[in-house]
């Protein structure tokens, strides 16, 4: 196969500047059973993400007395891809959950849950390209969700050289065939980027090369972290507008109400007796 | 049980002459273990290699067979890296299908020698969407005293460049040298407070496996690199570890090239 044009008049394929990111949609809280969701969509990726725990671990000689164990399965559905992915694990994505499992593992506050698990899965269900850090951002998202104590935010983006170009999150061709794919993730705190969780690299760059990689995914995360903070914003203020509508709120409304009417009334009556008790 | 309380007091014995700026074993901070390369130690092999990195000892022998190329690759050879962490190589290794540690491991090294194009792989084709070459890597580690990762692509590498393949046996034409034309070094730090040490050994790894791999090649670009360890790196560590490891290889790369190609194969080098 013939190696096309990646980058023609300053222009990627899809249009985009080097700088510039896929669409990305987050929803928070998508999935009913896990304790804590996320589906996530960048470019074509389409990824979903469910936490369960803290929680008992089974079997039980895997628990720390001391905290939590935190497992991460990555797992790409056989038809998220052109052509048919054989089921199961393969020695990809076995190395993807182990690297995703060390970028989290020190974000979360495992001495918090002692002698418990915290499972995070994440299904690819359509992939192109970037799926590793995408699917890092939902599974962030989703242990927020859950309500896992966390030190920050981890939050990730692939940079690679095409055609000479460094550019922030390739797709899928730029992917196959460029030069160097470099995924980081960043553990980000208060808005502000900390250290880095996660970081491979494969394909050829010079140092110099290595540091504007660098410098870019760090402009392109901090466009997704904002994407991340709103979908969960998203997630409460929905909460707090089911509660709004829901029956148990009709029935504290109903009797904050009957409590007001009758209040007007008797509220000026007792008023009046207490003054005169004062007087 | 016994086994984490001598681990606890490795782990302050490590740390405290750390912060008194010495390591253990009495090396520089960026100072790899003597490093011993023996090649063609498996007749049977078309490639192999032993590489001793102190007391860290990995064999990786080098097969090859004639298979189809991968149909979007079909005027090039195919590398395949497997490794085993056979279990009389540490008390920790068990025996079974390979875990995460040994498929990382593996890739890891395949990435330096896939990313690095040490291996003309249309020099390895026979018959274009066909037929092409299958080089097999496969890492055997021996004795894991640390940083395998290291050990184990120092010795691909010199395994592939001692590797004739073996045109004759499948009758394809005459044998010749694998067609290697570069040299990725691995360069391994363990991250430890603000201190990096280059090629950990095993007692030092007690303070936590907090490791950064990156490999370059011999024009000193990055091919690959590899976090490992549940940790946060910091960002001005990163760049104090991508020039550290570039100039490391480099002294690295003339070790091991001078042992294979001189000293007969290396074996009564230093002896």
């Amino acid at each position: 196969m013939e190696k096309p044009k990646l980058i023609v008049d300053g222009r990627r394929l899809d249009g985009r500047g080097f700088e510039e990111l896929r669409p990305i949609k987050i929803e928070a809280g998508v999935l009913k059973r896990a304790d804590g969701s996320c589906y996530l969509e960048m470019g074509k990726n389409k990824i979903i993400a469910a936490v369960y725990g803290p929680r008992e671990v089974h079997p039980r000689h895997l628990q720390d007395p001391s905290k939590a164990v935190i497992r991460y399965r990555y797992n790409m559905a056989p038809f998220s891809v052109e052509e048919r992915k054989k089921p199961g694990p393969d020695r990809r994505s076995v190395e993807i959950s182990k690297v995703s499992r060390e970028a989290l593992e020190p974000v979360i506050m495992k001495e918090l849950f002692p002698r418990s698990g915290i499972d995070v899965f994440v299904e690819v269900l359509q992939a192109d390209a970037g799926t590793r850090t995408a699917c890092l951002n939902a599974a962030s998202v989703a242990l927020i969700d859950a309500g896992v104590a966390m030190r920050g935010m981890v939050t990730a983006v692939a940079v690679a050289k095409v055609d000479g170009e460094i550019v922030l999150d390739p797709m899928k061709e730029e992917d196959n065939y460029g030069e160097a794919d470099v995924p980081i993730a960043f553990l980000i705190r208060n808005g502000k980027i900390e250290s880095i969780a996660l970081l491979q690299m494969d394909g050829r760059l010079t140092l110099e090369e290595m540091r504007r990689a660098m410098e870019l995914a760090k402009k392109g995360v901090m466009q997704i972290y904002k994407l991340q903070r709103e979908a969960i914003m998203r997630k409460y203020m929905r909460e707090g507008e089911d509660y709004e509508g829901s029956e148990e709120a009709m029935e504290v409304e109903r009797e904050r109400e009957c409590e007001e009417a009758k209040g007007e009334g008797e509220k000026e009556r007792e008023n009046r007796k207490e003054e005169g008790r004062n007087e | 049980m016994s086994d984490d309380i001598l681990m606890d007091i490795k782990k302050d014995y490590v740390l405290s002459r750390i912060r008194a700026g010495e390591r253990i074993d009495g090396r520089r901070f960026d100072e790899f273990r003597e490093v011993k390369v023996q090649t063609g130690i498996i007749e049977k092999a078309e490639g192999s290699a032993l590489v001793r990195l102190g007391n860290t000892q990995v064999v990786v022998g080098v097969k090859m067979q004639i298979g189809e190329p991968f149909p979007d690759t079909p005027e090039k050879g195919i590398i395949i890296t497997n490794a085993e962490l056979v279990p009389l190589a540490s008390p920790t290794f068990e025996p079974g299908p390979p875990d995460e540690n040994s498929i990382e491991l593996a890739r890891v090294v395949d990435r330096g020698i896939r990313e690095s194009e040490a291996i003309d792989l249309e020099k390895l084709c026979i018959e274009e969407g066909e037929k092409v070459w299958i080089v097999f890597i496969d890492i055997h580690a021996l004795d894991d005293d640390g940083n395998l990762m290291d050990a184990s692509a120092i010795a691909a590498i010199s395994a592939l460049k001692s590797a004739i393949v073996p045109a004759e046996r499948f009758e394809v034409g005459e044998d010749f040298p694998l067609p290697v034309q570069d040299f990725p070094i691995s360069v391994t730090s363990l991250v430890v407070d603000d201190k990096v040490l280059v090629d950990p050994c095993r007692d030092e790894m007690s303070v936590g496996s907090n490791l950064m791999t990156i490999t370059s090649d011999e024009m000193g670009r990055i091919v690959a690199m590899q976090k490992s360890g549940s940790y946060l790196l910091p960002e001005e560590k990163f760049y104090e570890l991508l020039e550290l490891s570039v100039a490391k290889a480099g002294e690295i790369r003339e070790i091991v090239k001078s042992q294979i190609q001189g000293g007969q194969d290396g074996e009564d080098e230093e002896s």
